[in-house]
């Protein structure tokens, strides 16, 4: 297992980068960098189904990001309360942290899931659905009400896209409209 | 149970990004972040120790295949994040367009 503690903490540091560098462009390509060793992972972890939609996805988010940033950067600003701020955030997330080590006495050991609901569909999945692949087996078929929900979130997501960038609504007679707001 | 704490502490650095920071982006960036964590708690929680790809074959017989639920779950995750991502980053885009800076401490009177 030394190659996911390499990849996680190659993820870590490459996270760290992404917060803390002052360029926007080389954030995003650093988050960039923590997706694609997050796709590598999951091929370690033996989910090849998620890795592919990780790798695709990953580098849609890149498009988007980079279109929204480039030519875009702007100077940070500290001033204001930075001790005090950053002195609050760390307390809460260490708090959180301390919480959640306690949290992780009570999951299963790493390497021995419980699989109690996972052993029926290995166990039946081929016979049952006729498909050699259980997860696509399970988001298509057992949970394919899942997979029709995402879809509406995904169609919901683009009607929101839609209306948000879609620079103004129907005119009313007679109204006068800003220079700014005119559709370009 | 070191492979949990270090995927806590990346989903820790998203948080601190998205309470910290003052950028749009880097928010974003900090939601990006957190959110490839939890896939990737999902996924740990489902490995299993020399575990083999749930994907059958038709030669020969697969004793340990790892749990194949929770990848299921965050197949469906990892989409839905691509539509969130893109809706923050279209919001990002649009106040970019109306106050001339991604700083949200700048961004202070509504204008219609």
């Amino acid at each position: 297992m030394l190659e996911l503690y390499i990849l996680l903490i190659f993820m870590i540091v490459a996270a760290v980068v992404a917060v803390e560098i002052k360029d926007l462009l080389s954030s995003v390509v650093a988050v960039g960098a923590v997706g694609l060793a997050l796709s590598i992972a999951f091929l370690v972890l033996k989910a090849p189904d998620v890795a592919i939609t990780q790798l695709v996805v990953e580098i849609l988010c890149l498009i988007i990001l980079i279109r929204a940033t480039l030519r875009k950067d702007l100077p940070f600003s500290t001033s204001g309360r930075w001790f005090l701020n950053t002195l609050i955030t760390v307390i809460f997330i260490s708090l959180f942290l301390m919480v959640a080590a306690k949290c992780f006495k009570d999951l299963p050991e790493f390497g021995y899931p419980t699989m109690k609901v996972a052993s029926t569909y290995l166990k039946e999945g081929f016979e049952k659905t006729g498909a050699a692949n259980i997860v696509a087996s399970v988001i298509l078929d057992y949970r394919a009400y899942d997979t029709l929900g995402e879809a509406t979130v995904l169609f919901t997501a683009v009607i929101g896209v839609l209306a948000i960038v879609r620079r103004i609504g129907r005119k009313k007679v007679g109204e006068k409209v800003r220079d700014e707001d005119e559709p370009r | 149970m070191l492979v949990y704490l270090l995927c806590l502490l990346l989903f820790s650095i998203g948080i601190y990004c998205i309470l910290r920071k003052r950028n749009i982006i880097k928010i974003i960036v900090g939601v990006i972040i957190s959110e490839y964590a939890v896939n990737m708690f999902f996924v740990l929680v489902a490995y299993r120790m020399e575990g083999r790809s749930p994907v059958f074959s038709p030669e020969s017989q697969i004793e340990n295949m790892v749990d194949a639920l929770p990848q299921a779950v965050v197949l469906t995750a990892i989409v839905i994040g691509l539509a969130t991502t893109a809706l923050l980053i279209a919001l990002a885009m649009r106040i970019y367009d109306k106050y001339g800076t991604f700083d949200i401490t700048k961004i202070r009177e509504l204008r219609g």
